[in-house]
């Protein structure tokens, strides 16, 4: 018996094997000349707009650039900020806390939000909750000016960097809803049945057993969501009144503009140099959403680690 | 601290499915009571229903009486909660939580029910649960590793640590050995008769000798008839069963005669 298994095993190369491990490989190039390609491009044409941004802008490429990372780092944060809370609490409801026949169409509800294409997105938060959220900035700007976000003066249109923000959480949240979701549902019975047998309640099971198992999952979903907003680009152009200004003041008329924002806008009618400042702007967006997703592989890699001690 | 266990006409449900049928018995205080039989039959089944963790399951009910202490378990003003909190459980399968270290496993309980404990309160909870569950000595120079890094009797040993650091009534354990290698079951074997002497205890077993080593009186379970509802079939002191049964299918199952 033993001799054939290792006949089999000696012969070796299946036909099989070979061919599924060449395409596995030539898909994983593929993927990764891909990138390769896009970050040459990136370098290739970004570094002249670098180094001649002066010619172009009378400033350096920093101080061009600056003001744009600044805006796209903001409106991703008030995204995150608005959008984790109700993404935990959401899953939350769908894994452990609603009936079965309400959590699915529950969740099929929250797929559905990743389904509206982001300029529509735009439009409504140009329309609708711009406006909506006016008599909320005038209300905070009165109340609460001591407060460097909101110290006014009030936009009248409600295209603040704010509502950027608020647009963009609605559209992060079914990813980090989604995500959270299935990583809530995968926790061990065994932990959960060990919280609730010392008598914890579904909060506080919640607490012990579920959070800690998810964490890292959690921190990675949040870093998703994260890179989606940084590079959500027909949104924010749509919605934001954007004059490239540095400012903490989140619900006034002069906001800082985003990368994206920014190429989406300046693009059409940018010849010469200005293609390639835009393209380094560019290129400097890759590096920070590279480094985010960097980031949360890191993170959930270390607490996947320290949880199979 | 120890209470005594009355079960009347006990139906437990799976949604429709009735899974154990019309079980009576009284579970004394300060013994070992532990439950054998098939696989299936509702053992497992009837003990979470003896601290509301039956009812974990979507879906899941009993009908009938469980009174610990003169005390209804099932009455509507008893929230399952508090039950938990007073008759612990031990699973088959050791489950400390993986990111608590081992101080803060036997402590978990016990912030469950406190708001606020001083330090010296906490490690003499910690010191007095670990030396019942006869862990102290393996684990006193290491209390702030993780309780993941000890082998599976050890593990189990915690969890029981665990249970009895919130000083329960009774205690109740589903098949707690039956994922051990032999030394670490005469362990714990050993430590549920040290532990009888201040707890009810209520095991379910797969192993008879187990059965006959620990407990004081045995139950065994066995269904009525393929697709019927397990139920109790005889409820005796241990010496009994095991030399003399009432029931002719208990002297089958136990002979290992068992069709």
């Amino acid at each position: 018996m033993s001799t054939t298994i290792d006949e089999t095993r000696a012969g070796g190369r299946r036909p099989g094997d070979a061919i599924f491990k060449g395409t596995a490989i030539a898909a994983a190039l593929v993927i990764l000349l891909a990138l390769a390609g896009v970050a040459v491009f990136l370098l290739y044409e970004g570094i002249p707009g670098i180094l001649g941004a002066r010619e172009e802008t009378d400033a350096s490429f920093v101080s061009y650039v600056w003001p744009l990372v600044y805006g796209t780092l903001v409106a991703a944060l008030i995204a995150l900020v608005i959008a984790t809370p109700f993404a935990v609490g959401m899953a939350l409801v769908i894994s452990h806390y609603a009936p079965k026949r309400i959590a699915k169409p529950l969740g099929y509800v929250v797929d559905l939000l990743a389904a509206v294409p982001s300029v529509v997105y735009g439009v409504w938060g140009i329309t609708v909750l711009g406006p909506q959220l006016v008599p909320l900035y005038r209300w905070l700007a009165d109340t609460v000016p001591w407060i460097p976000f909101f110290a006014g003066p009030a936009s009248t249109t409600g295209r603040t960097i704010f509502t950027a923000g608020v647009v963009l959480a609605i559209m992060i949240l079914p990813i980090i809803t989604a995500i959270c979701r299935e990583i809530f549902a995968q926790t061990p019975t065994l932990h959960q049945e060990a919280a609730l047998a010392l008598g914890a309640t579904r909060w506080e099971m919640i607490r012990m057993a579920v959070f800690p198992y998810a964490r890292s999952g959690m921190i990675s979903a949040t870093m998703l969501g994260l890179g989606r907003a940084l590079g959500e680009t027909m949104a924010v152009a749509l919605v934001l009144s954007a004059s490239g200004v540095i400012t903490l003041n989140f619900i006034s008329s002069t906001n800082p503009s985003t990368i994206a924002a920014n190429i989406a806008l300046r693009f059409p009618e940018a010849t010469g140099l200005a293609v390639n400042l835009l393209i380094a702007s560019g290129l400097v967006l890759f590096a920070i959403t590279f480094a985010v997703n960097f980031a949360a592989r890191y993170i959930a890699g270390s607490s996947a680690r320290r949880m199979s001690r | 601290m120890a209470k005594s266990i009355d079960v009347s006409d006990l139906n437990i449900y799976y949604g429709d499915f009735l899974a154990v049928q019309g079980v009576n018995m009284t579970i004394k205080a300060r013994s070992v009571t532990a439950f054998i039989g098939p696989s299936g039959c509702g053992k497992s089944t009837f003990l979470r229903s003896l601290n509301r963790m039956h009812e974990v399951i979507p879906g899941a009910r009993v009908e009938g009486k469980v009174v610990v202490d003169g005390q209804s378990l099932y009455d509507p003003s008893i929230d399952p909660v508090a039950v938990r909190r007073q008759i612990g459980m031990v699973f088959q399968r050791p489950n400390p939580f993986p990111t608590m270290s081992i101080y803060d496993n036997v402590l978990a309980g016990n912030r469950l029910n406190s708001r606020r404990m001083k330090k010296s309160e906490a490690d003499s909870i910690v010191e007095r649960s670990l030396k019942g569950a006869n862990l102290w000595n393996e684990v006193k120079d290491r209390l702030n590793k993780p309780g993941m890094g000890l082998s599976g009797g050890q593990q189990q040993r915690l969890c029981i640590a665990r249970a009895i650091a919130v000083e329960p009534q009774v205690l109740l354990m589903d098949e707690p050995c039956s994922a051990l290698d032999p030394i670490s079951t005469s362990a714990i074997e050993d430590l549920i008769h040290e532990l009888k002497s201040d707890y009810t205890i209520v095991i379910v077993t797969h192993n008879m000798q187990q059965a006959a080593r620990v407990s004081d009186e045995t139950g065994f379970f066995n269904l009525k008839a393929t697709g019927q509802p397990g139920q109790l079939v005889e409820f005796n002191p241990t010496k009994k069963v095991f030399s003399n049964p009432d029931e002719p299918a208990t002297e089958a199952y136990i002979s290992g005669r068992f069709g």
